[in-house]
């Protein structure tokens, strides 16, 4: 058995960045002159997930357009706590429309690019859960089916945060939110069937369809890089916990993002033309309670009235994705 | 040159004569024909540069267009009933981001019940949207309006709506005028927005904006509206230089310089109108007529200047504010507010419903004696109605009242349920 | 922004106008804490320090660090029992980082390319006598001329190294080595007598003009206890089986050597006297878990063919045979006799019980306190004589080289502070870099990189060194496992997570810093920092 080679640190490609990497292996945001897309002062809650995870995503879009990029921006916490007026956060040109036409006003801006003879000035669209798999998901498939040239960025924080946490079609099973209680003999949200907009975003077959999180920063760059690098309509959902609606502490953002994905809850993939091609596996894989057990979303489901049929139909749910799609390293052989 | 052609057609030729940049349609009736002419035209590489998006709705075709505009494209779109209401939301939009895209309505009448035909609720509908709302009573003016329109709109840098009457102005064939490249390039310079999102000048359009400046915001549409009032006629008296005809303006008037009745309305039913007065003038009738082109921004001066001389008014409109009465009615009694005229009026052509002259001499005759209601509900089948009432007086499930109106009229004579 | 919207259009990045900082409670501060190797370090090295640069590959510099605080890294690397690998956190991950293993390879590289340390600095005119040439003599030696002090040590034997040279076999420490180390230590101006015996050390002082010694005398008097015999038994204790091995004459033991104790002595003896063709039994009264000896030692020796008796006690030794009691532990863990003997043949028996330090160039000096035949020193390792000074063996301690180096600087440090009429004064210990302060996320999977060992047979017949060295690849593996507890590696990881951008990067080398303006006090720099390097702090109102 040979030993890895000298780039080997240790701490991997696991943090942001190392004195120890050459530039070009470092990711966007270890670099001082990163775009910052979203700048200071903007007003996300302390540790918020969607701030992070937007000026990854963006940061990254800018640096593979070199900076031609204009975005179009779905309403909710982003677009309110990125431009009330009379300050704004952006870097890059940005609209904001309305909550459910993001998708469709990108398409506006490639179409006027495209018209305008301005290749190199490349389209992302962005909203929440709320804007993308619920009120914008009509738009949304329309892009997605005319394979027009956007990247839509779904930032998932798993619920209407800006209005106060109530349910959107991307709640998990059991949560609390405003608008599903913990009360009666079923408390939380329902056991619906899902709405996996990834995979919904594959069955039109459109050239790329990524999921990422915030705890993984490399991948996330990988993906948006390799997004912006191709051509018609590309998405990419991002896992962004939200202290404020799903209680947990300000700290724990990227852990309960890294959670998600290591407990199977939230699978990590990509895939082109409908089909997935690569899988960002398990690494020390816990059980969906680790993970559930620190927000205030899941209290219910624990301590003096614990509902552990409940959990053990979450863990059912994330043992399924692991299962198809392969999150665990294969064992034995 | 001159061309028979339907009245979409020739629209969707002014429109491409505009050089639109970003066309973006959903289909609805009435209409389809234009935007059908548009796509083809832009496949074939006759509308060159142009991107022709078919969209999943009227909500995306406004968002598509509010995308294209904001990146400084000239944008276009076109609806119609049922799609003006399903992208309302996105129309306010435009008009509050100050995105100048121009949008044909084929003005078509909102259910249910379902109804394809032509009446005016749906662009009244979007009376307070924001947009400018222009009215053609030809298939020339149509036309004309649409290329007078583009400039307007990017004047001010606010949308537009060229409203034209489903059907009997879309789908007529008529005779027009229709302009050559050379000279609407003269009249409509190419598209220099306001704002652009550009990475080389890198703006935030539409922040959120909260009471320290919302009405700020709001009041500034509204003065720009009042621009809009002097804009229009200037615009009109260029475009007569430059095509040779009169089109366009605020509002037009016939025969109403010794008139002492008026009867004031939009639209294609102006025509019908004229033909009336005409013969009743010849009659002797001291009967005028103002076509109020500009909806939007309400030309109230200009009204009650045409008005003053006259010693009663009627409106006739094709729509309606359930619970209280004519729409347009209630912008000219404000534009003559303290004159003391005498105002009525007529709530005609719903739905498609005819309008035939026959009804129209009796009406206006009523009018000169003052002899109406404060509202007139013209060729209203009361019996019908009556009886529709008499029934939910006495049972409270009395079935749907359309289907029990075309029964009683013995139009369906099959029994349901 | 002339000419734009009013209000729904905005400048890009006005947002700055917003000094979000005051939302805070809770402020991040970056600190070092103290990491838990550095901590259990007994010869105080800055191991996170060192490991640093060798991370990096500027192994000279990891160099230069790690003799800061020791000038032995090679003999470290091979004898130190590294109780820094115990501490090592990343052992609650997969296994400890090498340390030691880096440190032996930094020590080889030294010697290979011949680093020399830093010259002293200016004189300072004192003269300090170090008296014996140990570990903890050298490593005194070393610091008092590091200050500027002109050093001479008194060494009773003939070579240098003390109980490096006569306490540990050469199989694990080859000779070569220590002498390239020890002569490094000369090599600054350190002035080395040998069999210079110091019989009187107030009179040594006075006659010589020295200002202060240190006194570093080994245990090398090999402790006895009763055993009945026969005339003919061949009883002797291990420090002279060790000791001789270094001269010309071999010891006689015979073929069947009996090793009595369960100490690193007693194994060092047995795998000694394996090598030279004798078949050992090591003999003792507890089993191998309360055994003194460490545990891979014994491990070794069993793989190497030596023999344990564990709970036995010798009754009586007589020639060609000793006779053995079984013993069984009582409930409170102590070998009580069982009554039940065993006859083993023996032509010798070595004692492995400990040893004693000569404590006789102390006579006559006033002040001292003994107890237990050790010297009772203060904190600052003075004996109760002004000026003298004492370490190593010689005072109540663990008897590790490691802890012997330690002493020579502590004790360095306090002459130097006494010299000058003053005091030394530590620089307060950080707070501990725990496991629980660490995000062990962020560290690759990397099992401990493994030593080569020598082939089974060689070890059994030939003193050449049992455990290899680490190449300049897996050295450099092994320094890139060190999860630099409790200080910043410059991960950019506080840079990277903080949403509200507020984290300022200063550049190589010169970490980062916080922009209060903006932070908001999430806290997800300090849990995110894979290091623990960054602490939350309640806001002063």
């Amino acid at each position: 058995m040979g030993f890895q080679a000298v780039k080997f640190y240790q701490t991997g490609t696991f943090t942001v960045g190392n004195r120890l990497l050459a530039p070009d292996e470092r990711s966007l945001q270890s670099v001082e002159t990163r775009s910052n897309s979203i700048n200071s002062g903007h007003r996300a809650c302390q540790g918020c997930g969607e701030a992070l995870g937007a000026r990854y995503a963006i940061d990254a879009a800018m640096a593979e357009s070199n900076n031609q990029l204009i975005a179009a921006n779905a309403t909710g916490c982003l677009e309110v706590f990125s431009t009330p007026y009379p300050e704004s956060s952006w870097q890059v040109p940005w609209i904001h429309s309305l909550f459910g036409n993001a998708a469709a006003v990108a398409t506006g801006i490639a179409a006027a690019m495209k018209v305008k003879g301005r290749p190199e000035v490349r389209v992302v669209a962005q909203g929440g859960d709320g804007g993308t798999t619920d009120i914008g998901f009509g738009c949304l498939s329309g892009m997605f089916e005319r394979n027009d040239d956007v990247l839509y960025i779904c930032y998932d924080n798993e619920g209407y945060m800006n209005t106060g946490v109530q349910r959107s079609s991307a709640t998990p099973p059991a949560a609390r939110t405003a608008t599903t209680m913990p009360v009666g003999p079923e408390p939380g949200n329902v056991f619906g069937q899902g709405k996996n907009v990834p995979e919904i975003a594959m069955a039109h077959g459109i050239p790329y369809v990524a999921t990422a999180t915030v705890a993984d920063l490399r991948d996330l760059e990988y993906k948006v890089r390799k997004a912006m690098k191709m051509h018609g309509a590309r998405y990419i959902h991002i896992f962004v916990p939200c202290p404020l609606g799903w209680g947990t502490a300000s700290h724990d953002t990227i852990r309960m993002a890294r959670m998600a994905k290591e407990s199977g809850t939230f699978p990590v993939f990509e895939a082109e033309y409908g089909e997935v091609t690569g899988v960002l596996k398990i690494r020390h894989k816990i059980p969906v309670e680790e993970y559930m057990k620190p927000q205030r979303r899941f209290a219910h489901l624990f301590g003096k009235n614990a509902h552990p049929e409940t959990v053990a139909r979450i863990q059912a749910i994330a043992d399924r994705n692991i299962r198809k799609y392969g999150l665990l390293e294969d064992e034995g052989n | 040159m001159l061309k028979q052609t339907e009245g979409s057609k020739a629209v969707a030729e002014a429109i491409a004569l505009c050089r639109p940049e970003v066309i973006c349609a959903y289909p609805i009736s009435p209409q389809t024909h234009i935007v059908e002419a548009l796509g083809e035209m832009v496949k074939s590489g006759n509308l060159t540069p142009c991107e022709f998006i078919n969209v999943e709705s009227e909500f995306a075709a406004m968002s598509v267009a509010i995308g294209a505009s904001a990146a400084g494209a000239r944008a276009y779109t076109a609806t119609a009933s049922q799609g003006l209401l399903f992208m309302a939301e996105a129309v306010y939009n435009a008009s509050g981001l100050g995105l100048p895209i121009v949008m044909t309505v084929a003005n078509r009448a909102i259910g249910a019940p379902i109804n394809i035909w032509n009446d005016h609720s749906d662009s009244l509908s979007q009376r307070d949207s924001g947009w400018m709302q222009l009215f053609a009573e030809t298939n020339q003016e149509a036309l004309d309006l649409h290329i007078q329109a583009f400039r307007l709109a990017e004047e001010l840098s606010m949308p537009i709506m060229v409203c034209m009457d489903g059907f009997i102005l879309t789908h007529a064939f008529e005779r027009v005028d229709m302009p050559t490249q050379q000279q609407v390039d003269d009249y409509l310079p190419p598209f220099e927005p306001r704002q652009v999102l550009d990475p080389a000048e890198p703006v935030s359009i539409g922040a959120m904006v909260g009471p320290e400046a919302f009405m700020e915001v709001r009041y500034l549409a509204h003065a720009k509206q009042m621009q809009a009032l002097e804009l229009i006629p200037q615009l009109a008296a260029e475009f007569k230089e430059t095509f040779g005809r009169d089109s366009g303006g605020l509002v037009r008037s016939y025969c109403i310089e010794d008139a002492e009745t008026v009867i004031i309305a939009m639209g294609s039913i102006l025509g019908t109108i004229k033909d009336v007065v005409d013969e009743m003038r010849e009659a002797g009738h001291k009967i005028g007529v103002l076509g109020i082109i500009s909806y939007r921004p309400f030309p109230l001066e200009q009204v009650r200047a045409a008005l003053l001389g006259c010693k009663r008014f009627l409106v006739l409109e094709k729509s309606l504010a359930v619970g209280m009465g004519g729409i347009v009615a209630t912008d000219v009694r404000m534009a003559v507010s303290g004159s003391g005229l005498k105002g009525f009026t007529a709530v005609a052509g719903l739905g498609g419903r005819p309008i035939p002259k026959s009804s129209l001499h009796t009406l206006f005759r009523q009018a000169e004696k003052e002899d109406l209601p404060p509202v007139t509900f013209l060729d209203l089948d009361w019996d019908a109605v009556n009886k529709q009432l008499e029934r939910e007086k006495t049972t409270r499930r009395s079935g749907p009242a359309a289907e029990n109106i075309l029964h009683d009229k013995g139009i369906v004579s099959a029994k349901f349920g | 922004m002339p000419n734009k919207p009013f209000a729904i259009t905005l400048k890009p990045g006005t947002s700055l106008a917003n000094l979000t900082g005051t939302w805070r409670t809770t402020r991040p501060v970056y600190l070092d804490r103290l990491p838990p190797c550095n901590n259990a370090c007994p010869a105080g090295e800055n191991i996170q320090g060192w490991l640093f640069h060798a991370e990096s590959g500027d192994y000279e510099q990891a160099w230069r660090v790690l003799v800061q605080d020791n000038p032995l890294p090679a003999v470290m690397g091979r004898v130190c029992y590294h109780p820094c690998e115990g501490a090592c956190n990343r052992g609650q991950l997969d296994s400890p980082v090498g340390i030691n293993s880096v440190e032996r390879f930094l020590g080889d590289e030294a010697i290979k390319l011949g680093w020399k340390f830093n010259a002293p600095a200016t004189a300072s005119g004192k003269k300090v006598l170090v008296v014996g040439a140990g570990p903890s003599g050298l490593s005194a030696a070393y610091h008092l001329a590091r200050m500027g002090h002109q050093v001479e040590i008194h060494e009773a034997g003939p070579l240098a190294g003390g109980m490096m040279r006569f306490g540990i076999p050469k199989y694990r420490l080859p000779r070569e080595v220590l002498d390239a180390e020890v002569q490094r230590i000369l090599d600054m101006g350190v002035t080395l007598k040998l069999n210079t015996k110091v019989e009187n050390i107030a009179l040594s002082m006075k006659q010589h003009g020295f200002d202060a010694a240190f006194l570093a005398v080994g245990a090398h008097i090999g402790k006895r206890t009763f055993i009945p015999s026969g005339d003919a038994a061949h009883i002797i204790d291990a420090v002279s089986v060790l000791r001789s091995m270094e001269g010309e004459d071999k010891p006689m033991l015979g073929r069947k050597v009996i090793v009595y104790g369960g100490g690193n002595t007693a194994i060092d003896v047995a795998r000694s006297v394996k090598r030279m063709g004798a078949e050992p039994i090591v003999v003792y009264r507890r089993t191998r878990d309360k055994a003194p000896a460490h545990d891979f030692e014994i491990e070794e020796a069993l793989q190497e063919g030596v023999m344990i008796k564990w709970l036995s006690t010798i009754k009586q030794a007589d020639a060609g045979a000793i006779t053995v009691e079984k013993m069984a532990l009582d409930d409170k863990g102590y070998p009580q006799p069982t009554g039940e003997f065993e006859t083993l043949e023996a032509d010798s028996v070595v004692l492995a019980l400990g040893q004693d330090v000569d404590l006789s160039l102390l006579e006559g000096v006033s002040g001292l306190e003994i107890v237990d035949g050790t010297v009772q020193v203060s904190p600052n390792m003075m004996t109760g004589h002004p000026g003298i000074f004492a370490g190593g063996d010689m005072v109540p301690s663990e008897r590790t080289v490691t802890v012997a180096v330690g002493h020579g600087k502590k004790a360095a440090l306090n002459i130097n502070a006494w010299l000058n009429d003053a005091t030394y004064e530590p620089a307060p210990k950080h707070e501990l870099a725990g496991f629980d302060k660490i995000n062990p996320w962020y560290y690759s999977d990397a099992d401990k990189t493994v030593r080569p060992m020598l082939d089974i047979i060689r070890r059994q017949t030939s003193f050449d060194e049992v455990q290899g060295g680490l190449d300049e690849t897996n050295a450099l593996f092994e320094a890139r496992r060190c999860l630099s507890c409790g200080n910043c590696f410059e991960c950019d990881n506080c840079y990277g997570v903080c949403p509200d951008n507020a984290v300022i990067k200063l550049g190589p080398g010169k970490r980062f810093k916080f922009n209060y303006d903006y932070c908001k006090g999430c806290g997800m720099c300090a849990t995110e920092c894979p290091c623990g390097a960054i602490k939350m702090v309640p806001e002063e109102t």
